[in-house]
């Protein structure tokens, strides 16, 4: 008997994002509210990590609160509902059950049962990875309408009297309904990963050695920041170059720049060493949201658009970056 | 190619300036990065990283505390590149 012939699937001849959305934490943390427990001072966290403000979560909000909020927006501005989404990605490293994955049960809130749905983990890059990953699903006809999430509650994660990461984190959702297009939406991700480099961010112990040794306390977040430092102010730009460069494009013709808001040290040296000139629009949300990890990037782009500093159909360049070490980086046009 | 300890001195000296707005004349050998010229640990990574490239050295992290001095750089580079 002869083997029959498989039908594979094919997709979109592009993809583009639809529609986004944010949501952040409902209180407004201030640098005099947490500089106590690191001897620390306004003017210090200022000058060194550009943050006026973060918002964090109340302890009644969770991350698929955070996430529902920003995904409805982002259904709604693409124009569509729940029941039109067929694959959720969420990524978030502040989900705290080990499973069943927070898309399965995102997707279900959403009325997008029964969309595929999983979740990534994937830090400060995931937002990216999903994207790049949607990107790929929409052209291959592997789903239709495929909704990514950057979802984080940080505050659950941190170390009050940690000087190393805690006093930049926030909390908040970012979300982007990514579908198929009559025009190239979406530039080529480049992206990867160096796990030699595991222990310059990332958790204090795990919950293995929690569970044997209940003394150690809730892990938190810590980085070496100097070392995270150099290689995402003078390593991430190559990256960011590259996705340029595969996207067929320059930084003269991009109208907007919208790098993880991990510090805004970090956003000043990127746009330095990248030669971005002067009319390309800089996301710069972390002065009064914080570091949201995954969720950095599309709050920031949102906040762009909601303002008015960019419009429907700019080109932007978008890079994630963080434990890992992992990024990603893409050439959007904005929904 | 090798530089003079010299050379190495004018040329950290630029990238200090560059970083931080001090005048060069300002970077001598024996003042501190982080006491005499208020270098926080941010810019002194980006003042290392712009001194590998300039003098086509590695300056790895871990060796970032142990330059406190101008002078420790420009001796940990002249060696580096020796």
């Amino acid at each position: 008997m002869t083997r029959p012939t498989l039908t594979q699937a094919t997709g979109a001849a592009h993809s583009r994002i639809l529609g986004i959305g944010a949501a952040r934490g409902e209180n407004v943390v201030t640098n005099d509210d947490i500089s106590g427990p690191i001897n620390s001072s306004d003017e210090w966290i200022q000058q060194r990590t550009g943050i006026i403000t973060r918002r964090r979560a109340g302890a009644e909000t969770d991350v698929l609160d955070l996430s529902e909020a920003a995904a409805r927006q982002a259904i709604a501005a693409a124009g569509l509902t729940g029941s039109d989404i067929d694959a959720v990605i969420l990524s978030t490293v502040t989900y705290f059950e080990q499973t069943p994955a927070g898309a399965a049960v995102l997707a279900d809130r959403l009325g997008a049962t029964p969309a595929a749905a999983y979740d990534i983990s994937a830090a400060c890059a995931g937002y990216c990875y999903g994207i790049g990953q949607a990107d790929a699903l929409v052209r291959s006809g592997a789903a239709h309408h495929v909704l990514v999430i950057g979802a984080e509650k940080m505050s659950a994660f941190i170390d009050p009297t940690d000087r190393s990461i805690s006093f930049l984190l926030g909390d908040g959702a970012g979300a982007a309904v990514v579908g198929p297009s009559d025009f190239a939406g979406i530039g080529p991700t480049i992206w990867g990963s160096d796990g030699s480099r595991a222990k310059a961010v990332g958790q204090t112990h795990t919950w293995l050695e929690l569970r044997d040794n209940p003394e150690l306390g809730w892990p938190t977040l810590r980085q070496d920041g100097q070392s995270v430092f150099k290689w995402a102010a003078f390593e991430m730009p190559k990256i960011a170059q590259q996705a340029l460069d595969a996207a067929g494009v320059t930084a003269d013709q991009i109208q907007a720049f919208v790098p993880h808001q991990a510090n805004m040290r970090i956003i000043d040296q990127m746009a330095k060493q990248l030669h971005l000139p002067a009319s390309v629009v800089i996301g710069r949300d972390i002065a009064d949201t914080g570091n949201t990890s995954s969720a950095s990037i599309p709050l920031a782009t949102d906040r762009l658009l909601q303002e008015g500093a960019v419009k429907s159909g700019d080109l932007a360049l978008q890079i994630g970056f963080g434990a890992g070490l992992v990024y990603a980086a893409q050439v959007v046009v904005l929904p | 190619m090798a530089n003079s300890e010299q050379e190495i001195l004018a040329g950290l000296a630029e990238i200090v300036s560059e970083e931080t707005g001090l005048p060069t004349e300002s970077v001598l050998p024996e003042k501190s990065f982080t006491d005499d010229l208020d270098i926080d640990s941010l810019s002194m990574m980006t003042i290392v990283t712009l001194a590998e490239e300039k003098f086509d050295v590695r300056i790895p992290d871990d060796e970032v505390k142990n330059l406190v001095t101008v002078g420790d750089a420009v001796s940990f580079i002249a060696k580096a590149q020796a």
